[in-house]
């Protein structure tokens, strides 16, 4: 209900202060398990990437996100997990015999939708960085679930990390065709990453430096 | 039915879009789904004479609101197309932050001020918030596309608005509300008769440098067409006589063409085919309101000059 309200107010605002570009719709996932996959370059992100799905289905759908950072405090906890409706992830130091990756592989096997920034960090906005590797164990253990790709360009102009001022910029999202666990690692991540790179190169951006 | 001369002239304008929407059904028919932008621009028009009717009916104060969101949404187009300084996030903040201020100034009918306050104060002070970033690389680029951002989204179009606060006068009931009109529908209409006469007989291309697409035949049959409409409807919502009808009829249309290739200049030297797609078939809202940045403010200073 909270989360509701909270995803209903966000998307006003980003269809407002923002708007969207969003090319190939369909292609997100209608149901679970599916796990979405995205650059980072702002809190932005997961918000546009959640206002993007239908409201009717937000319980089901979990922002993959470090608990180092969203989970710190408890109000900080509380907030993550009811209203964002976070699912958190031990970035680093994990407990020993604990797989970090335990709290994803639950929920896909529930059936949800994962949204997950393999970036690992917002960094340097407008800047991709290499994807880690986490999402393909993910692949591994669920191959039933199809990764989509998705990139977006604009969020970190509009909210870099380490700013507090919302400069409104259209944004555009750009949804690849899912990919599938191929068998390898390697293989699977060298496919995602060429799909990423595809996708940024669909259009090209106005500097920003 | 008693309505009053502004409302007829916008039963009159749904009646055109009506008419436009059947032949646009008929060929698109005939052609087999090859006109899809067609149709789709037409579904558009449908929403946007819709927006505007209701604004236009509900009151003058949420026609004003109306235009300061035209503006805030294609400054916000101009802004994502143009190449901007991360250093000068806050600059444009501020840029943002001059609509509300200059759509203030014509609710308050402050003409003084609505006429120097982009182009005297945000000019002088843009520079100045820009040059706190210490950065000077890119400075005077940077703060000549944001004014020139400016003055096309912001303080031509308010022109459009502040057309709104003039009052009626003893030949024509209609006021600021029926010069508005006037300038609207003759600066849209202008658009579709120089695209439509294109169309049909265009051959020799006018501009070929900026907008390959435009055509001498285009501008002419759109000036003439505008022309005729403009004496027709004049008596209707204006308070011009003939005379001034008559250059009305010719300073809309071929301000709004310059206005046309203007953005389109632009658009070519960014290397983007539309300005954005928030309006269906039509691409951006820059794309729509290219010839009202001129026509606004020209339209403006020649009623308050003969008229006010």
């Amino acid at each position: 209900m909270l989360q509701k309200a909270f995803y209903i107010f966000v998307k006003i605002s980003v269809l407002f202060l923002l708007g969207l570009n969003v090319r190939r719709k369909e292609l997100l996932p209608s149901k679970g398990p599916a796990i979405i996959v995205a650059n980072h370059n702002s809190h932005l992100d997961t918000m546009v990437l959640m206002a993007l799905m239908p409201f009717s289905r937000l319980k089901d759908i979990k922002p993959v996100a470090a608990a180092d950072y969203f989970f710190s405090s408890p109000l900080k906890a509380w907030l993550s997990e009811h209203v964002l409706g976070i699912l958190p992830l031990e970035r680093k130091g994990a407990e020993a015999g604990r797989d970090p990756l335990e709290g994803c592989y639950n929920a896909l096997d529930e059936g949800k939708v994962l949204i997950l920034f393999p970036e690992g960090s917002r960094g340097e906005p407008e800047k991709m960085t290499r994807l880690k590797k986490g999402v393909s164990y993910l692949a591994a253990r669920c191959p039933q679930a199809p990764v989509v790709p998705v990139f977006t360009h604009g969020l970190g102009k509009a909210l870099p990390k380490g700013s507090f001022l919302l400069v409104p910029f259209f944004c555009d999202i750009f949804v690849g065709e899912p990919v599938t666990w191929q068998e390898d690692r390697i293989q699977f991540m060298k496919l995602l990453q060429e799909r990423f790179e595809a996708l940024s190169s669909e259009k090209s951006f106005a500097p920003w430096e | 039915m008693n309505l009053l001369p502004i409302q007829w002239a916008l039963v009159g304008i749904w009646a055109i879009l009506a008419v436009a929407s059947v032949i646009v059904f008929v060929i698109a028919r005939r052609s087999d789904g090859k006109m899809t932008e067609l149709v789709q621009r037409t579904q558009s028009w449908w929403v946007m004479v819709a927006i505007f009717t209701v604004a236009f009916l509900v009151s003058n104060t949420i026609s004003i609101i109306v235009f300061g969101l035209i503006s805030f949404l294609a400054l916000k187009e101009y802004f994502s197309m143009i190449p901007t300084r991360r250093a000068d996030r806050r600059v444009l903040f501020w840029a943002y932050l001059s609509i509300p201020v200059q759509y203030f100034w014509v609710y308050d009918s402050y003409y003084g001020m609505f006429a120097v306050f982009i182009p005297v104060y945000m000019f002088l002070f843009l520079p100045f918030a820009s040059l706190m970033t210490q950065k000077t690389e890119g400075f005077l680029k940077a703060v000549g596309t944001l004014n020139w951002g400016l003055m096309l989204c912001v303080f031509s179009i308010s022109h459009a608005a502040f057309l709104l606060i003039l009052p009626a006068t003893p030949n024509s009931s209609a006021g600021g509300a029926g010069l508005l009109l006037f300038l609207i529908f003759l600066t849209q209409f202008n658009d579709v008769a120089q695209y439509t006469w294109g169309k049909l007989l265009g051959r020799h291309k006018i501009i070929p440098g900026v907008s390959p697409n435009k055509t001498w035949e285009g501008f002419v049959g759109g000036v003439a067409t505008t022309f005729v409409l403009a004496l027709v409807t004049a008596p209707l919502v204006t308070p011009f006589e003939m005379i001034h009808a008559a250059a009305a009829g010719i300073l809309i249309p071929v301000a709004g063409f310059v206005g046309d290739v203007t953005v389109s200049a632009l658009k070519r030297d960014l290397g983007v085919k539309d300005t954005g797609s928030l309006i269906p078939g039509h691409g951006g809202i820059l794309d729509r309101i290219d010839s009202l940045t001129y026509t606004a403010p020209l339209f403006f200073h020649f009623t308050r000059y003969f008229y006010y």
